[in-house]
C-alpha cells in the first residue's frame, strides 16, 4: 500500500507501536475515503453521461432499458451536427495557430525584453485568464458592428485566439523563467543570431510547453462557449450546436456525442501525460 | 547567413505582433465598451450619448441589484464548497499517497474533466436532477420518494451543485500546487519542537498553503461569478446570474449600452477581486521567500 502517515521522526516506544500502527491504518483509510467521495462526485456524472449514450428509451431515466447503439447511428447520419464538427475543427485548430503565433512572442517579450507600457501589457494580456468570456465576447462583438465586419467563423476564431492567449502565455512564460538565461549568452557568444538562438536553442528547450499550450487552446477552444455565443453569424460550432439541441429537448443523441468527446478528451489527456514524461525532470 | 539586425529592429519585430494584437483586440474593445455604457438607447438602435442614464437603471431597479447579489452569493458559495473537497483532497495527494506515479494519477483524476466539455458536463447534472431525471427515477424506484420531485432542479442550490462540480479542478490545482512547495523539513522542525499534528498542520501547512487557496477561491469565484451557460440548462429563474442579464440586453432586449454598462460593473468587480488577490500573494511571498 502507498499510504503513509506524514513523516514523522518522532520516536515512540515499541509497547506504543500497536496502537499507532492502527491509529496509521484508520487514518489512511479516512483518507481514502475523503479522496473517493470526490472522485464520485467527479466521475458519476461523467459515467451517467456515457452509459445513458448505450440506453435503448429515449428518456434518460433509472434503471436503463437495454443497451443499442441507435444513438450512435443517428450521429452518423445527422448532416448538421458533422457540419458544426467540422466548423468546430476549423475554428480550434486556426484560434490554435493564431494564439501560438502571438502567444509565443508575447511571452518571449515578457521574458526576455524591457519596453515602455509593459505592465499594462502583462496585464491586458493575463486579463481574459480571470475575465468571464462574456465580457471578451460582448466587446468585440461591439467592435465588429462599429467598424461594420459582419459575424463568421473567422470573428469566431479572432475572439478565441484572443480569449485564449493568456493560457500560451502563462505557459511558455513559466518555461521560459525556468531556462538559465546563460543558454541565450552562451549561443550570443558562439556567434549564432538572434533568430538561430531563437530556433535553435530556446524553441527547443520550451518545445513541449508550446506543444502543451497548442493542445491545450484546441480543447479549451473546440468546447468554448461565452465567446462563440456573441460572435458566431450563422454557422455553428459543435458546443453550440449541441446547446442549440439542448434547449430543445434532452435527448440521448446529446449523450452520445458526449461519449465521443469523453473518449476523443482520454485520448488528448494520454498524448499530454506522455509529452510530460518526456521532459527531463528538473533538477532541483 | 547571420544577418545581425540591430536590437532595437529583433526587439520590435518580437514585440510587435502580440502588441498590435493586443491594443487592437482588447485595448480597443474594453475602451468601447467603456465608451457604449453611456450611449443611449433608441430602439431598434443606440445613439452616442455620454449620459449616466444606463447606470442610473441600474441602481434604481432593484432586480439589477438582487441579480448581482445572487450572483455574488452563487459564486462564493462555489467557491467555499470547491475549498472545502479540494484542499483534503490536494492534502491527502501531497501528505498521503507516496507513491509519486499514483499522487500524479489521481492529480490527473481531478484535472481531466477540465477537457471533457464544460457544456455536456454541465448538462449531465440536468438529465441527473430534473423530474424525469436520474435522480428521481432511482429515488422511486427504491421507494425513498412516490413521485417525482421538482426540488432538485431549476434553483440556487442546483446552481452551486453544478458550478462546483465544472469548477472544482480550478481549486485543487493552486492548492496542490502550494502543498507541494512546503519544504518537508519544516514539518519535521515543527514535529521536533513537540508540536502536535493539528497544530503542525494550523501553524506551518496551512498558512504556507494560504497563496494557493486564495489564487483558487478568486478563480472559481471569478468563473462561476460570469458563467451564463450553467444557469440556462440547471438555474431556472431562481439561479439567473448577471451575465443572463446582460445575454438578454444584447440578445432579446437589444439595449446594448445597458448590457454594456452591466457588463461593465461586472469586470470591475472581477478586476477588484483579481488585484485583492495579487496584493495577498506579494504579501505572501514577501513574508516567506
Amino acid at each position: 500500500m502507498s499510504l503513509t502517515a506524514a513523516p514523522s521522526t518522532v520516536r515512540t516506544a515499541p509497547a506504543r507501536r500497536t496502537s499507532k500502527q492502527l491509529r496509521k491504518a484508520v487514518d489512511a483509510w479516512v483518507w481514502v475515503g475523503v479522496a473517493g467521495l470526490i472522485l464520485t462526485f467527479l466521475y458519476i456524472p461523467i459515467v451517467v453521461l456515457v452509459a445513458f449514450s448505450f440506453n435503448t428509451s429515449r428518456s434518460l431515466s433509472w434503471p436503463m432499458t437495454g443497451l443499442t447503439l441507435d444513438w450512435y447511428r443517428k450521429l452518423a447520419e445527422n448532416d448538421q451536427l458533422i457540419t458544426a464538427v467540422q466548423n468546430s475543427l476549423y475554428v480550434a485548430v486556426s484560434a490554435t495557430v493564431l494564439t501560438l503565433l502571438i502567444g509565443v512572442p508575447a511571452a518571449l517579450a515578457l521574458d526576455r525584453l524591457e519596453f515602455p507600457g509593459k505592465g499594462i501589457f502583462r496585464k491586458l494580456v493575463l486579463l481574459p485568464i480571470a475575465l468571464p468570456g462574456i465580457i471578451t465576447g460582448i466587446s468585440m462583438l461591439i467592435l465588429f458592428r462599429l467598424i461594420g465586419f459582419g459575424l463568421s467563423l473567422e470573428t469566431v476564431i479572432i475572439g478565441h485566439a484572443t480569449a485564449l492567449l493568456a493560457v500560451v502565455v502563462t505557459q511558455v512564460f513559466a518555461r521560459l523563467q525556468r531556462l538559465p538565461h546563460s543558454l541565450d549568452e552562451a549561443s550570443a557568444d558562439l556567434g549564432a543570431s538572434g533568430w538561430q538562438t531563437f530556433f535553435l536553442v530556446t524553441l527547443p528547450n520550451i518545445r513541449t510547453a508550446v506543444i502543451g499550450a497548442g493542445i491545450l487552446s484546441f480543447t479549451l477552444s473546440f468546447d468554448e462557449i461565452p465567446v462563440t455565443f456573441f460572435l458566431t453569424g450563422r454557422d455553428n460550432t459543435l458546443p453550440m450546436y449541441i446547446w442549440s439541441t439542448m434547449r430543445r429537448g434532452l435527448t440521448p443523441e446529446i449523450n452520445a456525442v458526449g461519449a465521443l468527446i469523453v473518449a476523443a478528451s482520454i485520448l488528448l489527456i494520454l498524448v499530454s501525460v506522455l509529452l510530460q514524461r518526456e521532459r527531463p525532470r528538473p533538477s532541483r | 547567413m547571420t544577418l545581425p539586425l540591430p536590437l532595437r529592429v529583433r526587439k520590435a519585430l518580437v514585440l510587435s505582433p502580440p502588441l498590435i494584437w493586443v491594443v487592437l483586440f482588447m485595448f480597443v474593445p474594453y475602451t468601447i465598451l467603456f465608451v457604449f455604457s453611456f450611449w443611449q438607447q433608441q430602439y431598434p438602435t443606440f445613439t452616442p450619448a455620454l449620459q449616466l442614464g444606463n447606470y442610473q437603471t441600474l441602481i434604481s431597479d432593484p432586480q439589477y441589484l438582487r441579480t448581482l447579489l445572487r450572483t455574488i452569493k452563487i459564486a462564493a458559495l462555489v467557491s467555499l464548497f470547491s475549498l472545502l473537497l479540494a484542499y483534503p483532497y490536494a492534502y491527502f495527494l501531497v501528505h498521503k499517497v507516496r507513491r509519486p506515479a499514483l499522487r500524479q494519477t489521481l492529480y490527473m483524476a481531478v484535472v481531466a474533466p477540465l477537457w471533457v466539455s464544460y457544456l455536456l458536463r454541465a448538462y449531465t447534472w440536468k438529465t441527473i436532477l430534473g423530474t424525469e431525471g436520474i435522480l428521481n427515477s432511482f429515488l422511486i424506484s427504491t421507494g425513498i420518494l412516490t413521485e417525482p420531485s421538482p426540488i432538485f432542479l431549476y434553483n440556487q442550490t442546483s446552481m452551486v451543485v453544478t458550478l462546483t462540480y465544472v469548477f472544482i479542478p480550478f481549486m485543487v490545482m493552486p492548492i496542490y500546487a502550494a502543498l507541494e512547495k512546503i519544504p518537508r523539513n519544516l514539518l519535521e522542525a515543527s514535529a521536533d519542537l513537540g508540536m502536535g499534528r493539528t497544530a503542525t498542520f494550523l501553524k506551518v501547512t496551512l498558512p504556507l498553503s494560504l497563496t494557493g487557496v486564495v489564487a483558487g477561491f478568486t478563480m472559481t469565484f471569478c468563473l462561476a461569478f460570469g458563467d451564463f451557460i450553467a444557469a440556462y440548462l440547471v438555474g431556472g429563474p431562481d439561479g439567473m446570474m448577471i451575465s443572463n442579464v446582460i445575454a438578454t440586453q444584447f440578445g432579446a432586449s437589444l439595449n446594448w449600452p445597458l448590457g454594456s454598462a452591466l457588463a461593465l460593473v461586472m469586470l470591475v468587480i472581477v478586476l477588484a477581486i483579481i488585484s485583492v488577490s495579487d496584493r495577498f500573494e506579494r504579501l505572501g511571498k514577501g513574508a516567506f521567500a
